[in-house]
Formats: C-alpha cells, structure tokens, sequence
C-alpha cells in the first residue's frame, strides 16, 4: 500500500500550531534553562506566542475564502480533520485574548510577596520540611506557563475539531494540563489538590461517556466525521436508538465540561480548590472552547435532527440555570458565588444555543443564534476573567479573603478596584449599559424566535434571582459597615493588595471592553456575524 | 379633511430662506451670552474682578448683532424675512431627526431686540446694585445664561430647541431666584418656582411628544405647512398642552403661585424675569404656535378664559400688597393676562399681544429697576408702609418710575395706552364679556399703581429712623432713563399699523371685524375707567394716612388679596394633598406589597438555595452519582422524546 502523504494547511493551521510549538519549547526552556531565568524566558515566551497566535488568527480571518455562496468562510484543513471557518477563527482570537489576560494573571508575583500563587514544589507534602525548605528558597513551578499553552493549543482544536476523535484528542489535551494546574496553589494546598483530584476523576468520568458516544455514533454513522454522520443522520439510516443514546452520551461530555447541571458538581469545589488565576483563565476560555465544541457537534452534525436533541437541552438549560442561580443565593464565599454565577451563565448560553440556526428564518437585522453565542461568550469571558482578577487581590492575613464578610466596606477604603468589580457583576448580570445586557438580549432574541419561550422565561426569572445575589456583593462593598467581633472590636476586613501591572492592566482592558461592548456593541457583533455561519 | 386654503383661517406657512451674508451671524447672538456664562462659570474666582464687565459686554455685543440683523431684516421683502441657520444635527435616532435650527423671522427679532436690549440695559444697573455682593461675578453668569436660554427659545427653529430655551430659563431662575439662598425664603422661592414650572414642563414635554407622533416632525417650519391636514382633536389637545406649558412660564392661573414668591430674588432678576424674558415666553409660545392654535378654537377659548381670570387676578393681588415688590409682581400677572388674552383673540390679537409684550417690557423694567433704586436707597426694606415722600429724595427715579406708571396705566400717549387699549378693542370687537372684563382690568390696574405711586413716592414720610434715602448712582439711573423713554415712546411701533404689518408674515392678517362701538368710544371709555380708577386710589389712599402696619379690621377681599387670593392654598389643594397622598399610598403599597413580595420571594428562593447546596457535599462519589443521574436524564429525555 501507498503512503500518502497528508497535506496540511500550514498557513491557516498556523495559530494552533504555534501555540502547540510554544508549549513544547516551554517544556525545553524548563529542562535547560537554569531557574533563575526561567520565569522571565517562560513569561515572555508564553506572552510572545500568544500574541504571535493572534495576530495569524487575524491574518487567517481577514484571507479566509467564501464557501457556500458568501454564507459561511473558511476551509477543511489537515485531511478533513480541523475546520479552520469564521465561527472557529473567532473562537481562537478569544480564547487568545483571554489566554493573555491568564497569562498575566499567572506572573503576577507582587501580591504574595515576591513569589507566584503557584506551589514552590507541587510534590512536596503539605505541612512538610520539604514543603518549609522550597518556600524559604523562593522556588516555583514556572512549568504552569507551558502547562497553560498546551491547554490554549486544546482550547483551540476543541471547537475547530471537524471529526470526533479529534475533538476528543482536544478535550482531553485541553483538559490535562487544567487538572495539573488545579493542584498547584501555593496556599490551602490541600484544598487545591482535593480540588484537582476530584476534577480529574469527574473529568475521567464524562470523558468515557464521550468516547463512549463517539463509539456509539460511530455505529450509527459509520464514520467519525462531522459531515459524514450528518449525512447519515438526514437519510437516517434505522438505527435510531444507536444515535440518540450516542448523542446523548456526546451531549453528556461536553455539558460536563461547560458545566450544565446536574454536571456542575465539579465547578464550585474547583473554582473555589484552583489558585484564583487558573480559576480565572479555566472559567473563561475553557467554556469559550467548550460551548465552540458544542456548537459544532450539534449544529452540523446533529443539524437536522434538531427537534431530537432539543427538548433535551430545554430541559438541561432550565435546570442549569435555575440550579446556578438559586444555589448561588446562598453562598458566602466570592469564588463559590462565582462559580454557581458561571453555572447560571452557562444555562444562559444553552439558552442561545437553542435558537433559530439558519439565516433564512431570522428577521431583518437579527443575528443568528451561533453568532449570539459567539457574542456571549466574548461578553462572559471579559467579565468572568477580570471579577476573578479582582478576587485575587482582595486579601487579608490568611491570603486570599474570599468570604464575603471581609468585603464590607471594600467600595470605600479601594473605591476604584471596587467599581471594577461591581462593573463586572452589572454586567454578569445583565445591567444595561455594560456588555452582558448586550448578550443577554442577543441570547434571549434568538431562542424566543425559535419559539423556546419556557426557556426564555426562566431565564429571564433566573436573571432576577441572580441580580439579587450580584446585587448584594455591591451592597456589602459599598453600603456596608464591617461585622463587630464578639470583643467588640471589628472582625478582620480584607484589604487590597497593590499589584503590578500585569493585573491591573487586565482588570483595567476587562472595564474598559465591558463598558464599551454595552455602550457601543455593533462592532463587536458585527465581527460575530461575519464570522458567518459553520462550514459543515 | 380640508385644504389649507379652506381653513377657517389663513394660517400663515413657515417657508424660510437659508441664512446667508450677515444672517449667518445669528448663531452669535446666542453664542455670545452663553460663552460669558461659560467663561465666567469655569473661570472662577480668577474672573471675579472684571467679570462683571465681561457679562455686560456679551450682552450688549449680542444686542448690537441683534440690531444689526434687524436692519437687514427691515430691508428685504416681506415674503423674505424667514430665515433659517442650521448649525448640525442635534438628534439623529431613527424617526426623530432634529436639527439645531435657528428660525429667525419678524417675530424672533422683536423678541432678540427686546431680550437683549433691556437685557442689556439691566446687565448695566446691575453693575451697580451688586457692587457689593461677594458673588457678583456668579451673578453676572447667571444672567448670561437666562440671556443665551430665554434667546435659545425665541430663536429655535423647533420645539426641541424652544424646549432647550425654555429648560434653560427654568434653570437660570431656579439660580437666580436662589440667588441669595443663605435666605431661607429665597431657596424656597426659587425651589418654588422651579416645581411650579416643571407641571408647565410636563405640558410642554407631552406636547412635542404628540406632535412629533402626529406629525413625524418637530420642526416650526414643516408642522406650519402640514397642521391642517390633521385632526381638530389632535390639535386641541396639543392646544391645550401648550397652554399648560404657557402657564406655567407665564404665571397664568393655575399655575400663578411661583412669580409672587419669586421677588425674593435681586431686583435686577425680577425685571429680568417680569420684562424681558421667562413669563413672555407662554406668550411667545402661543403666538409662534398659530398654526396649532388658528386650527384649535376650543384651546383658543380656554386661553381666553385663563388671560381674563389671570388679568382679574394679578390685578386684585396687586391692590392689596404692602411690599412693593409684590405689587409690580402682580401687576406683572396681570399685564401677562392681557398679552395672553391678546394671543388667545387669534389673528386679531397676535400682533397685539406682542406689542404689549414688548411695550410692558419697557415700562415693567423701568419700574422694577426703579423699585431697586428705591430699595437701595431704604436700605433694601421692601414695605410701602415705610416709604412716603420719596419724590424728593430721588427725583431721577421718581420721574422715570412717574414715566412707567403713567405707562402701565394706560394715560393717553403713553406706550402701555397704546397697546393695552388695543387688545380691550380687540376683545370687545371678539366677545364683549371678555371685553368688558378687560376693561375692568384696566381700571382696577389704575387703582393698585396709584396706590404703590402715592406710597411710594408722596404722601408724608413714614421711613425708619435710620434710614436716609439718597438718588442711586449714574450706573443705575442711567438704564432707568432710558427706560423711561422708551415707555414714554414705545406707541411709535403702532405708527401706520407698523407693527400689525411687520408680523402678518408670522402671525397672518384678520380680516378686519367691525368693534360693538366706535374706536373713539371705546378709547375714551377705557381712558374714564382708568380715571375712576386713580381717583379711587386718590380718595382711599391719597387722602388719608397710611398706617404703618396694615390694618386687620379689613373686608373678605381685601384679606384674600393679600393671601394672593389663595393661590397657596388651592395649589395646596390640588396638586400638593393629592400629590402627598398618592406618595403616601404608593410608599405604603411598596413597603408591604413590593417589598413584601421581594422578601419573600429571596427568602424563598434562598431557602430552596439552602436545600439544594446540600447536594454539593464534597464527595466525589455523589458528584459521579449525580452525572450518572444527569447521562440517564439525557438519554431518557431522547428516548422519550423520540420513541414515544
């Protein structure tokens, strides 16, 4: 037999591919370099690679060719494997954009006192001489930079991924390197590696669900490929309960990963375990890639079987967000609240998901529901990875102060950091004038043209309930005064630490694109719906 | 449906030229006040030593664009005086484009002479009667501003921009009202007059919202060629809503309460606000609006019925006031009924009323300045009481004041006997109930300013002890004589009908009606009712001696006069206990209602929060458990779906 050689489109694969190589030259950088450069080479490698990434991503976006007569833009690359299209291209600028923002959040070494939040020597035991002597050496993992990498070069080939073994290849490279970096807090070790413990096994858990679904529509379809099983799935080929049971399976590992209820157990226990900066990146891009991914596989590959798979997500959306909302009214702790909050917004974002798909059903001027996702996420992303920002420099004695008790008071003694962070919350909550009313709206139009109005109206409910408990954190920082201590002194309040640039400046570009998404959105929007529609 | 050629009325079309050559100045005239308020609003305390000087300056170089435009104006064609300036696009959202136009046409430039000019003038007096005020610089920025509002609104070429004026007005009268607002009573005033206007504002506000629904426009120019298409009830109620609007600006019953309280304010102001500016604005709004109000007869009668009661009742408050200030105040009132009952005649009697409006510009400034004149030299008292003899202490005031009186009393020759016995003409001519109610007015208006004129300036001295009256400084007496020619003089615009002419592009022609009586009957008729007027102000007031505190044993009328006819009370009653009720029920609904059920419902949900948080116990096992629940709700939900 004749070994064909594959063709791969390298100019447009170029993004993926060099942040893949970025990450592997950070592994080098880490086995050569000797520790006392290694920070300063890895930060400014990791730095360099993302913003190379971006910019070829905006090279492939402005040179990606018209197919289907002008309503979607791109090509199949790598024999069929990874569809490079506007959806995609979108897709890799954001988790790119937020990757940047992690990036900083992971070098900022001011606010510990001169080290990074990470652990100095993951194996050392919690409470050990081993552990006492790396902290007194100032050591630390540097290795969190190309673990990042590899978990971008995931993100991106997860929703870019046109058959199912390589999106499962991308969830699983997406997801390893986020249960490492899970582990690697520096403070409440134990809680830290509780947390990635428990994520890997969940994450093991649904991954064989997925791979199970992956095998089951293999024996519907016959074939791994997007295209292919929407091929199978229009002449359907009698195999009903094989694809439903598989689908539904797909549907499973990849809820999981966006965490949709009843699969956000993991959610509020790893927020909360995970060093608050991998916190902050994994919220944001990794629901970016996810609901990509999602997208993908049931917009074009279940496509025409719409009206099979989306009671089912009728009835996840409503859980989730009602589960999201309503339990994160009774948490006290800021991580926790925001990760029931991003549990919520995922409901929301299923919500988007459920809408009107083709060009020909929309009303003039109205986007479809693949671009109003697109737009959500941009919108989600900005506001989830500056409010964890803003939580990693609230602190007291004990580090972190994530209780909320320690934030009363916060808007006078740091009014500015304060501001920021109840911007973020306006706009998770969908306060006009900032991004996300912008994108609830987009979401909420476009599932209540699909007729999904119960959907709707729950999110609409679960908007209220979760404008309380946003609601009350602006409260507590602003309006209230700290709890007297049973000794009738003041309990202890957190404090702002000052930090460097890097976390300012990305608190600072958070504000500043929630403020001007929700004043001006068309040019964000626009870039939505041009990146047009999925090639299938 | 009819034609515009089929109105009952000829209803005159807006069609204006672009400005070009030195109309495109016109913007300035708004400009330069506005950019004195601005200078001397953000320059501070580092203005303060010539920003008085700054202030006059701007409003005399605007009176003198004002009056170069005029000149020009006088000589085009009378179908060409209508131009319009468009200086950008002020609003551009979906339907509702506006432009910021400036329409300038026969009526805008009586009104920017008239504005700028006693503006002016009172710009200079106050020179003097602030030196002494550590904030004299503020004030002048505050005048500046009520100038470049009250020339906005007189200037715009649509209701937007008339309402940009006319909330700009509002703005710099709540300041300058406040002015002095270390004085309790001064806040309340202008707090006062600041509420009373905004009920106006809401009139005005819904107004525009219902033309611009009407007729997809704001703009003078576009509804004057397309209001007769529309319905007479749409355009009654437009009407109407611009009368509330007019009242509230020009202190017409209901909405009166605000001007008498508004003499808490430096002299300067209230001749600001009582001549030149702010309560001719209802007046100018009704006229500019003839095209709504020629096509609305029912709105026309209530603007009637509102001028008379009005014109009765700031001529009965006037009677009965001790303050002097007040009395004029009234006596403002009233002259702005006349005007609105001129405006309200409709054809016949728009011209009319702009001539009043501009005659009683002259003499309401000279005699309110000369009010300040007299104040300043009786140590800012405002009692009558206290006054007495003044002719001597103060001739120059005296005379002018004499000048303005004569005027405002309508004695023949005199501006105000000119323009007053117009519109009584007029309305016997229309409707002599009307008429002779306003012929009314006009004798008990010669009864309440021989009053003030006997108190003040003859009769025997009745001053404080210390106090030593003395003629003010040139500064402030010089504004007052001119003043006084031109309250002498001002019937000259009447010479051959000219300003009947001058306006009939605006406001359109009457056909001439025949009056009940003859000219000449009705004339001598107004001037006896006059006479007996004086004669009782003589005999009652003249003859006797004023006490010094007022007497209490006195009739029903006269107590409710000085209670400003009750003015307070039925406001009180009308809007301020409903008013207070309403809030009271609506504060009372939300408190156990709305938060009721917002309480409720958190804690309700905070409960179901609570149960459910039990869930997330930190097992991993029970999170397995719970995916493996959720694989079975996913497939069930298929099957279900599918299958069944």
């Amino acid at each position: 037999m004749d070994f064909v050689k594959p063709t791969i489109e390298y100019a447009e694969l170029a993004p993926l591919l060099i942040v893949l190589g970025g990450a592997c030259l950070g592994v080098v950088v880490e086995a050569f370099l000797p520790r006392a450069v290694r920070r300063t080479v890895q930060v400014a490698l990791a730095t360099v690679v993302l913003l190379a990434a971006f910019a070829t991503t905006i090279w492939v976006a402005t040179d990606l060719a018209e197919v289907a007569d002008g309503a979607a833009r791109g090509l199949l690359a790598a024999e069929g494997t990874i569809v490079v299209d506007g959806p995609t291209v979108f897709l890799w600028g954001l988790v790119l954009l937020l990757s940047l923002g992690g990036v900083a959040l992971f070098a900022e070494r001011r606010i510990e006192g001169g080290v990074s939040a990470f652990a100095g020597q993951a194996a050392a035991l919690p409470g050990t001489e081993a552990e006492r002597e790396v902290s007194t050496r100032g050591w630390e993992h540097t290795e969190v930079y190309p673990l990042l990498l590899f978990a971008v070069g995931g993100m991106m080939l997860f929703p870019a991924s046109n058959d199912l073994l390589t999106m499962f290849v991308a969830l699983e490279v997406l997801s390893l390197p986020l249960y490492l970096l899970t582990g690697l807090a520096r403070r409440r070790r134990l809680l830290s590696q509780e947390a990635a413990l428990k994520y890997f096994l969940l994450g093991a858990f649904s991954s064989g669900f997925f791979l199970y679904g992956v095998a089951l529509v293999y024996g519907f379809a016959g074939s791994m490929q997007l295209a292919a099983i929407a091929e199978a799935v229009r002449n359907d080929t009698g195999n009903q309960g094989l694809l439903l049971v598989g689908m539904g399976m797909l549907a499973v590992g990849l809820l999981f990963k966006v965490g949709a209820a009843p699969f956000q157990g993991w959610t509020p226990d790893v927020y909360q375990g995970a060093p608050t900066a991998v916190t902050a990146f994994m919220s944001a891009a990794t629901k970016v890639a996810a609901f990509g991914a999602l997208l993908r596989l049931f917009y074009v590959a279940f496509g025409s079987d719409r009206w099979s798979w989306q009671p089912m997500m009728w009835v996840i959306a409503i859980l989730t967000m009602v589960v999201g909302a309503v339990v994160a009214v009774s948490q006290t702790d800021v991580k926790r609240m925001l990760a029931y909050s991003s549990v919520a917004h995922t409901g929301f974002l299923l919500t988007g998901v459920l809408g009107v798909q083709g060009a020909g059903e929309l009303a003039d001027g109205q986007v479809t529901s693949l671009q109003a996702v697109l737009f959500y996420l941009a919108t989600y992303g900005v506001a989830t990875l500056g409010a964890f920002a803003v939580v990693t420099l609230v602190r007291d004695s004990n580090g972190e102060a994530t209780h909320f008790d320690r934030w009363a008071g916060l808007g006078r003694r740091s009014p500015w950091l304060a501001g920021a962070f109840a911007l973020y919350l306006l706009s998770m909550a969908g306060i006009p004038l900032t991004a996300g009313f912008v994108g609830k709206w987009a979401v909420f139009t476009v599932a209540m043209s699909a007729g999904a109005w119960p959907v709707v109206l729950t999110a609409i409910a679960s908007s209220i309930v979760a404008i309380f408990f946003y609601v009350r954190y602006i409260r507590i920082m602003f309006f209230a005064e700290p709890d007297v201590g049973p000794d009738g002194h003041p309990g202890e309040v957190a404090s702002v630490t000052t930090p460097s640039l890097l976390t300012s400046a990305t608190i600072a570009a958070g504000v500043l694109a929630t403020i001007v998404i929700g004043v001006v959105p068309g040019p964000v929007l626009d870039l939505a719906s041009r990146a047009g529609d999925f090639i299938r | 449906m009819y034609s515009l050629s089929e109105a009952a009325h000829q209803v005159p079309v807006i069609e204006p030229s672009a400005a070009d050559g030195t109309f495109s100045l016109l913007w300035l005239v708004i400009g330069l006040p506005l950019l004195g308020a601005v200078v001397l609003l953000l320059g501070g305390r580092a203005t303060d030593r010539w920003g008085h000087w700054l202030g006059t300056l701007m409003s005399l170089a605007s009176f003198a664009v004002s009056l170069l435009l005029f000149v020009e104006l006088l000589g085009r064609d009378e179908g060409d005086r209508s131009i319009t300036q468009h200086l950008y696009d002020w609003i551009a959202v979906g339907d509702l484009q506006v432009g910021m136009d400036l329409l300038y046409d026969p009526l805008s430039a009586l009104f920017l002479l008239l504005i700028t000019g006693v503006g002016s003038l009172i710009h200079v007096y106050s020179i003097g009667y602030m030196e002494h005020d550590p904030r004299r610089r503020r004030f002048f920025a505050y005048l500046n501003l009520f100038v470049a509002a009250m020339l906005m609104l007189v200037l715009a070429e649509n209701y937007l921009g008339l309402f940009l004026g006319w909330e700009g007005v509002g703005l710099a009268s709540y300041l300058l009202i406040g002015f002095w607002q270390h004085k309790h009573s001064a806040a309340a005033a202008a707090k006062k007059a600041f509420v009373i206007n905004r009920v106006g504002d809401i009139g005005m506000a819904l107004a525009i919202a219902l033309l611009f629904t009407t007729f997809g426009t704001t703009s003078f120019t576009a509804i004057s060629q397309v209001s007769g298409a529309a319905e007479e009830d749409t355009l009654t109620a437009v009407g109407l809503l611009l009368l509330l609007a007019a009242c509230g600006k020009s202190a017409q019953v209901p909405l009166q309460a605000w001007l008498l309280d508004a003499m808490e304010g430096p002299t300067p102001v209230s001749a600001l606000i009582h001549a030149a500016t702010m309560v001719t604005a209802g007046v100018y709004l009704v006229v500019r609006s003839n095209f709504i109000f020629e096509l609305a007869p029912t709105a026309q009668t209530v603007v009637v019925i509102v001028a008379t009661v009005t014109l009765l009742w700031g001529a009965v408050i006037g009677c009965a006031k001790d303050d002097i200030k007040k009395a004029l105040a009234g006596s403002t009132m009233s002259q702005i009924g006349y005007m609105m009952l001129g405006a309200g005649l409709g054809v016949a009697g728009y011209a009319f009323a702009i001539f009043h409006l501009i005659t009683h510009g002259f003499f309401k400034a000279n005699m309110f300045l000369g009010a300040g004149s007299v104040m300043h030299g009786m140590n800012d008292d405002v009692d009558m009481r206290r006054y007495g003899a003044l002719r001597h202490a103060m001739p120059i005031t005296f005379l002018t004041f004499a000048m303005g009186y004569l005027a405002i009393i309508g004695f023949p020759g005199f501006s105000g006997f000119w323009s007053k016995d117009k519109i009584i003409e007029t309305a016997l001519a229309e409707n002599w109930v009307v008429g002779v109610l306003a012929l009314l007015g006009a004798g008990i208006t010669g009864f309440y300013m021989t009053r003030l004129m006997l108190m003040t300036f003859f009769t025997t001295k009745r001053w404080k002890d210390d106090v030593h009256p003395h003629e003010s400084p040139g500064v402030m007496t010089v504004p007052l004589v001119v003043l006084a020619a031109l309250s002498v003089l001002g019937g000259v615009l009447l010479l051959g009908d000219w300003i009947v002419d001058w306006l009939a592009p605006v406001v359109g022609e009457a056909p001439h009606h025949e009056p009940p009586l003859p000219i000449i009957v009705i004339t001598l008729l107004t001037v006896a009712v006059v006479a007996v007027g004086v004669a009782a102000a003589w005999f009652l007031v003249g003859k006797r001696e004023v006490p010094l505190t007022p007497p209490q044993d006195v009739s029903f009328a006269t107590r409710a006069a000085r209670a400003d006819l009750y003015g307070d009370g039925i406001n009180d009653l009308l809007v301020g206990r409903p008013g207070t009720a309403t809030v009271r029920g609506l504060v009372t609904g939300d408190r156990t209602l709305v938060d009721g059920v917002f309480t409720g419902g958190s804690s309700g949900i905070k409960a179901v929060g609570d149960l459910l948080r039990r869930l997330q116990n930190g097992f991993v096992r029970s999170y397995a458990l719970s995916v493996l629940g959720g694989v079975l709700l996913v497939v069930l939900a298929l099957l279900a779906v599918n299958l069944a």
